[in-house]
């Protein structure tokens, strides 16, 4: 039977990781827990749940920047950001339906944790870079912070990207300090048809490489974008390949046209506007393609953005599934018929031949994520560091013990 | 400034170490004279100077590695060292260490457009980047002033700003990937030319970590291709507040500049008596506000930034109308610091970061210090992203008068810490701000950022003397502090 904790402040926070720490009694540490099926299965007899530790606290517009409590709902954070026409650039994405999880649930200290990011990543980073500053208990049950409320800021070590992407294994923060951004008056998007994976990213890396600012850079094989809810993607019939131009509405105008005169010799071109748009890069950033088929695996593959396409082929033509790209082809993401083992020799051989990245097994059932390794394997030099970071932070091993790695 | 206390056994073993280094690193690498050695003594923190027990200069990764792993087995200590313009004195070499200068390590590896990224060496300048990718339209973003000189391995590990990191982010947010050398000699890839790392962000916690925890010895960059176009006003103000009142407002129109820069009233006059730039001498604030993009973009911009500028009460405003005017505004800004040079013997450049809004009170209270201490000051101050460098002027030659400019320098990065800022935005904490650490940070604090070190270089050898106060003995860090046995279970809501 799980027992669950649930600070209300920062100070009993403390406490209850001072005490687990005592006892030495591994946490769960979860806020909305959208994504509690996502990493490695913990053995945990207790839960750390932070949902009380939430709300906007500090928000300035005018300095871009907005603290916020650990667990503050991502939604709560974008009406709030909304209302002054700002918004979080690194866009995180919502895999709760993915994960047979809410929509709309998620928070913000599960997106950094996870160090989530959505299709504006190739122009504006992932949430590692945009937690400015936090503060949080370590494993040791002692309060520390680190960063700031200023974005310009190189005053000791950065902790602030330790915690990002470390799910909640080295320390639990009570609070953040995040950047924040303008939002962009206009959002178009221009779709090509017709083109091939090789061809389309090669489309896709011509837009990135250009001035045009691109804020986007998908591509969906027409048997994903048939999954799509708007109309110019599923009816197409065809692969439809989509770039995101963002900005002032002249700005916006211009780029377009200019876009789809780069691309012509791609395929036959479209334009969708706001809210196709906002649809369809939603659709990408959490893999809507994927959620209903609910019993396929799901792979993030990170990998060199050209060699996408390849690696994808690799992998499909010896498990079959359903692929599509993000980031410029940089994002592969695969949904493969289950297999006990996930595939996760073939998924990280492709990756190995393709000239490296990382693969994360996003979605499968808890024997496969205990039994095969969700997160990219790391050498020995590698897993030895990793662990004595957890044993600077966590010396017993409290906190989501092996959500990432074993011992870790 | 008090470096650790040199190690006489350490000292005694020069013969011995310099024999070994010679067996890792042949020929040239190795250096022992004097004379020579004299070039290493410092950084661009000049004040302070130090000769290094011996220098070596490696060729390879492996040969890094080699040494390393030599220093770590028989307790030597090293510190890693670019193109030494540090202005923390992050290279500030220690008498019982060896300093290890990347300086062959100069070659450009690859430079792939399809994949947005370059591959560089350690040692191949920010600029030099630039100039290998700009025949195609590309470039790398981050420009520190000093990009002429300064490696992209610096770069890294003081995670250098520069004017245009408003709108194009910090090194941190530009570099893929590197390979790190450890102070076991291991060599770990971390990142590439995929985005984000599987595990720890490694990657994120090297950039910025001033040499303390391993060695880089390549370095993956994105690069971008160059907008369209770049346009700079420059907006005569006849306050601080007024200045900083525009700033805000352009912003809070959902504006990002390429860059925002001010300069106060000494710094105007000096830099224009210097470089004859056009800036207006009768105004107490001036900011240069660069926009670019598309031209359709940057017209429309221009017509927004004119009538905020109006709004907030400019009294001279003015648009670039070519290339090269633009260039003439921004070539005032980048002589501030020789312009300063010229009408003081000695100038010292800080370098906090404040909240934007705090900007006018900051400014005030650091001229009521300015006659406290009966030393000018000139501001020049990335106000875009609330980055300041004052310059306190000085004269070394006077006594007492670089411990007065210092004491000044401490008293403005307190006031940034107090008005809810940080000590220092992007030359480092190195050993020039190591002692006012404790300004911004609990000792909790500090301990965790230690406990982190302890992880890469349990024994203190990596860039020692720097960014910490007080270096604990690692196996103290580690031990685990229960108090009173049990720890009761906690007094909070349980289900």
């Amino acid at each position: 039977m799980t027992e669950t904790l649930r600070p209300e402040t920062p100070e009993q926070l403390r406490e209850a990781v001072a005490w687990a720490t005592s006892a030495d009694t591994p946490l769960e540490v979860a806020a909305a827990g959208t994504k509690r099926v996502f990493g490695r299965p913990c053995q945990t007899s207790h839960r750390l749940d932070l949902s009380g530790l939430a709300g906007v606290t500090d928000y300035e517009p005018a300095e871009l920047v907005m603290g916020v409590g650990a667990a503050t709902p991502l939604a709560e954070i974008e009406a709030a950001l909304a209302a002054n026409n700002q918004q979080l650039a690194f866009e995180p994405p919502d895999f709760g339906p993915l994960l047979g999880a809410a929509a709309g649930a998620g928070t913000i200290g599960g997106a950094i944790a996870c160090n989530l990011a959505g299709p504006r990543r190739v122009k504006a980073g992932a949430a590692r870079d945009h937690i400015i500053g936090f503060h949080a208990v370590s494993g040791r049950g002692e309060d520390f912070k680190s960063g700031g409320r200023v974005v310009k800021n190189v005053t000791g070590f950065d902790l602030s990207k330790l915690m990002a992407g470390s799910f909640g294994t080295l320390a639990v923060m009570a609070d953040v300090n995040l950047k924040v951004m303008p939002a962009p008056e206009r959002t178009r998007t221009v779709l090509v048809y017709g083109a091939e994976d090789g061809a389309a990213v090669k489309a896709l890396a011509q837009a990135l490489g250009s001035a045009f600012d691109v804020s986007g850079a998908a591509h969906l094989p027409a048997e994903v974008a048939a999954g799509s809810g708007v109309d110019y993607v599923a009816g197409a019939g065809r692969p439809v390949t989509a770039v995101r131009i963002e900005g002032t509405g002249a700005s916006v105008e211009y780029r377009c046209q200019a876009i789809r005169e780069n691309l012509a010799e791609f395929g036959d071109t479209e334009e969708l506007h706001s809210s196709n748009s906002v649809t369809l890069w939603s659709e990408v950033a959490g893999a809507a393609y994927f959620t209903a088929e609910a019993e396929t695996q799901v792979w993030r593959v990170s990998a060199t953005p050209g060699a996408g396409p390849r690696l994808a082929a690799e992998v499909r033509a010896e498990t079959g599934g359903r692929a599509y790209y993000d980031w410029g082809g940089g994002l592969v993401w695969l949904a493969l018929p289950p297999r006990p083992d996930a595939a996760h020799e073939v998924v990280r051989g492709a990756l190995a031949a393709a000239g490296g990245g990382h693969a994360t097994l996003l979605r499968a059932a808890e024997s496969v994520r205990a039994a095969f390794p969700v997160f990219e394997p790391q050498g020995e030099a590698l897993k030895a560091l990793s662990a004595r970071i957890k044993d600077a932070f966590d010396p017993k091993r409290v906190l989501n013990p092996g959500r990432m790695y074993a011992g870790v | 400034m008090r470096m650790p206390e040199p190690d006489a056994a350490v000292l005694a073993r020069r013969g011995d170490i310099i024999e070994q280094l010679r067996a890792i690193v042949p020929g040239e690498g190795v250096i022992v004279d004097e004379d020579e050695l004299r070039a290493y003594e410092c950084d661009g923190l000049t004040a302070y100077r130090q000769l290094p027990m011996v220098v070596v200069l490696p060729e390879t990764t492996e040969q890094i590695s080699r040494v390393l792993r030599y220093c770590h087995e028989t307790g030597v200590k090293i510190v890693p060292r670019g193109a030494g313009t540090s202005l923390s004195g992050g290279a500030l070499p220690v008498a019982d260490a060896i300093t290890l200068g990347l300086g062959k390590f100069k070659r450009i590896l690859e430079i792939d457009y399809e994949n947005r990224s370059a591959v560089v060496q350690p040692g191949v300048t920010n600029l030099a980047i630039t100039e290998a990718v700009e025949h195609q339209g590309f470039y790398y973003a981050p420009d520190p002033s000093s990009q002429i000189a300064c490696t992209i391995g610096g770069n890294v590990a003081e995670n250098s700003g520069g004017v245009h990191s408003l709108k194009y982010g910090l090194t941190t947010n530009n570099v893929l990937g590197v390979e790190v050398v450890l102070m076991t000699g291991e060599v770990l890839r971390l990142g590439g030319k995929h985005l984000d790392s599987g595990g720890y962000d490694l990657l994120g916690v090297i950039t910025g970590s001033e040499g303390l925890l391993g060695v880089i010895t390549e370095v993956t960059v994105r690069i971008l291709q160059k907008p369209e176009t770049a346009r700079a006003f420059l907006i005569g103000f006849p306050s601080n507040e007024s200045a900083g009142d525009c700033v805000a407002a352009i912003i809070a129109a959902g504006i990002i500049p390429a860059g925002v820069e001010m300069m106060d009233k000494p710094a105007i006059h000096a830099v224009e008596d210097f470089v004859h730039a056009g800036y207006p001498r009768d105004v107490e604030a001036l900011l240069i506000v660069e926009l670019d993009g598309p031209e359709a973009e940057v017209a429309d911009l221009i017509a927004r930034v004119q009538a905020i500028a109006e709004e907030t009460g400019a009294v001279t405003i003015r648009i670039s109308q070519s290339e090269d005017e633009r260039l003439v505004f921004w070539a005032g800004r980048k002589a501030a610091f020789p312009a300063v040079g010229r009408i003081s013997p000695d100038y010292y450049c800080m370098d906090g970061t404040i909240p934007r809004r705090a900007l006018a009170t900051v400014l005030k209270r650091m001229a009521a210090m300015s006659s406290h201490y009966s030393l000018r000051v000139a501001n020049v101050f990335h106000a875009g992203d609330g980055n300041l460098h004052p310059l306190v002027l000085y004269d070394a030659n006077e006594p007492g008068e670089l411990e007065r400019a210092e004491a000044f320098g401490a008293d403005i990065l307190k006031l940034c810490v107090e008005v809810g800022g940080v000590l220092t935005g992007e030359h480092g904490v190195g050993v020039e701000k190591r002692d006012l650490m404790g300004v911004m940070f609990t000792e909790d604090d500090l301990k965790h950022q230690q406990r982190l070190k302890c992880a890469f270089d349990p024994d203190g050898l990596l860039n020692p003397g720097k960014v910490y106060p007080t270096l604990h003995r690692c196996a103290e860090l580690g031990r685990l502090h229960v108090s009173g046995g049990q720890t009761r279970f906690p007094d909070l809501p349980r289900f």
